[in-house]
């Protein structure tokens, strides 16, 4: 039937917008680049460089987890006003299945929040890393798992709620804490036991965990990665398999 | 002509206490346009989220274009255009890219989509504006886009929900003009919802709805004959003289306290013979409709519910009003 044409065009559609809200592109870039060079600008003075990297480099991989997390939960979070302004209707009334609109929507999520990824991806230089051309490509790649996974996880928090005043409850209780104890400012071995455990459960862990171990050329050592890359991107893949089925099987029909 | 739409036994229980639809079956023929009449909370958006495959019965059976609403849904969704009652249109597009958005989720590509688009765009008189995002427009623009997505594929049967809830006459009227030519210029079967009685005139059939039960069916001459039709209301010189007059040529006058009442079904027939007869004795005359109210009133001896006739856009924008104030 016409459920690729469907799942394009709902892409489409989030792109376009994306593009017209200059607004929303120069803030989700603004975002990354205060907490890189201002917070770890300001904490690369309290921390020492260990084997190597400095502070600001070593949340390099960090800062592109969390444009993702902000960026591809935004875009999730976004059919929340296409439920509360009608839209979600327009699409749930076509001959197009569920699982395809969910598709669709988490490829939005992965395409606008890849986009950011990337243009953060670029300013790397401008800290000292200089990633070469297999590792660049290696890194966006692992960005688009993270974002695909970080989307669905966005479309299955948004199919229990029904109005967007829930959208701080989401931003402080799950964006925030995922950020922090995703091995993001700080390794996850480090941390003390009651939080690892958390960290080890939460699952953009292991998507920064993937993007330390694409950019940073050093495997061991205190500040580098704490899992295999391979480790990492089967989780992350596990996890975006059962994420999009879950936020598939949520938003079936109710009523 | 054959049905397009079977209903039968149709019923929807939320709670216990909450009966949205309560056993009601109807047929609704192809190329036609049927009303369902009822106050807001009656069950009409109901029954219109079921027959539009949204939300499923608690018991009975509808029929659309021949699929059954539960077992074939996609079918179903195929067959079928609505406008919904609150707008559905992505407001940060353009009215030309929601269209295409429409097209391509029903399988309608390139220049067969752009063709189409336009054509929808035309017959609602937006095409000069196909390039203006929709938050732009006023609400009968919105309304008159939602109609022309909700016709680009082509349905059979376009359910409309309210479509002039919150317009201006002026957009009223347009509306009205492009909806009453869907049968004839394009064979769609149209379902709608009102509570103006005056735009249930133009449906061939009507339902009425309440408390959701249907408590009369029939063309709206029929049922504006069951509360006697429209009411002549005369003044005269001499009202008790005129009505004598009036009694004599076969005309059934009651005094009221300002002048004379005469119940008409077809008030344009009678009133040449009233002239005739009272020829330069009559000082005004005029027609009075009965409105939905008066219809309410004789088959449910009450009024409509007044609060029910607000918009729930309306309600959820003071809700939001509110909490900015906060």
């Amino acid at each position: 039937m016409n459920d690729l044409g469907a799942i394009y065009v709902i892409v489409l559609r989030e792109l376009k917008k994306f593009v017209r809200e200059k607004s929303r592109l120069v803030s989700s870039i603004a975002r990354p680049l205060i907490w890189l060079f201002m917070v770890g600008g300001g904490l690369s003075r309290l921390v020492t460089a260990r084997s190597g990297i400095a502070y600001t480099q070593f949340i390099f991989p960090g800062i592109l987890g969390m444009t993702i997390l902000f960026s591809a939960m935004f875009s999730s979070i976004s059919i929340i006003w296409d439920k509360e302004f009608g839209f979600l209707k327009e699409i749930l009334v076509a001959p197009v299945r569920r699982s395809s609109i969910i598709i669709g929507k988490a490829l939005s999520g992965t395409a606008v929040s890849s986009i950011q990824a990337a243009i953060i991806l670029l300013v790397a230089p401008a800290i000292g890393l200089h990633i070469g051309p297999a590792r660049f490509a290696l890194t966006l790649a692992i960005c688009m798992m993270v974002s695909f996974s970080i989307s669905s996880f966005g479309l299955l928090l948004a199919s229990f709620y029904e109005s967007y005043e829930s959208f701080s409850v989401i931003m402080n209780f799950i964006i925030m804490p995922m950020f922090f104890l995703s091995g993001a400012m700080y390794p996850v071995r480090m941390l003390p036991p009651a939080l690892k455990a958390a960290s080890v459960l939460n699952p953009l862990t292991y998507g920064v965990d993937a993007l330390k171990n694409s950019v940073f050329a050093l495997q061991a050592g205190p500040m580098g990665p704490d899992f295999p890359l391979g480790t990492d991107i089967a989780v992350i893949i596990s996890c975006s398999a059962v994420l999009v089925f879950a936020a598939t099987a949520a938003s079936g029909r109710k009523g | 002509m054959a049905a397009i739409i079977k209903v039968e036994g149709l019923t929807k229980k939320f709670s216990d206490r909450l009966v949205a639809v309560d056993n009601i079956s109807f047929d609704v023929e192809q190329e036609s346009i049927f009303g369902f009449l009822g106050p807001n909370g009656a069950g009409k958006t109901t029954t219109i989220n079921i027959l539009c495959t949204l939300m499923a019965p608690t018991s009975g059976r509808a029929v659309v274009d021949g699929h059954d609403c539960q077992k074939a849904p996609r079918m179903v969704r195929k067959s079928i255009g609505i406008v919904f009652q609150d707008t559905t249109l992505d407001k940060d597009l353009t009215a030309y890219e929601n269209l295409a958005f429409h097209g391509y989720i029903y399988g309608i590509r390139g220049s067969e989509a752009r063709n189409r688009a336009d054509e929808a765009l035309r017959f609602v008189g937006l095409h000069d504006r196909k390039n203006d995002l929709v938050k732009r427009f006023s609400g009968g623009m919105k309304r008159r886009l939602e109609v022309a997505r909700g016709l680009m594929h082509r349905p059979k049967v376009l359910f409309l929900d309210e479509p002039t809830l919150g317009l201006d006459p002026q957009s009223r009227a347009n509306l009205w003009e492009a909806i009453t030519r869907l049968p004839k210029e394009h064979g769609v079967t149209v379902f709608m919802t009102t509570h103006y009685l005056e735009e249930a005139e133009v449906c061939d059939r009507l339902a009425v709805i309440d408390h959701g039960r249907i408590i009369a069916g029939g063309a709206p001459a029929e049922l504006k004959a069951a509360i006697g039709g429209d009411v002549i209301c005369l003044k005269t010189a001499d009202n008790a003289k005129a009505a004598a007059e009036l009694k004599q040529a076969g005309i059934d006058a009651r005094a009221t306290e300002d002048g004379l009442q005469i119940t008409a079904a077809k008030p344009e027939s009678v009133m040449p013979a009233i002239i005739k007869t009272l020829a330069d004795k009559v000082l005004s005359i005029r027609v009075e409709t009965p409105t939905l109210n008066d219809v309410f009133l004789k088959l449910t001896g009450r009024e409509i519910r007044p609060e029910e006739a607000k918009n729930a856009d309306s309600i959820k924008e003071e809700v939001r009003a509110w909490r900015r104030k906060r």
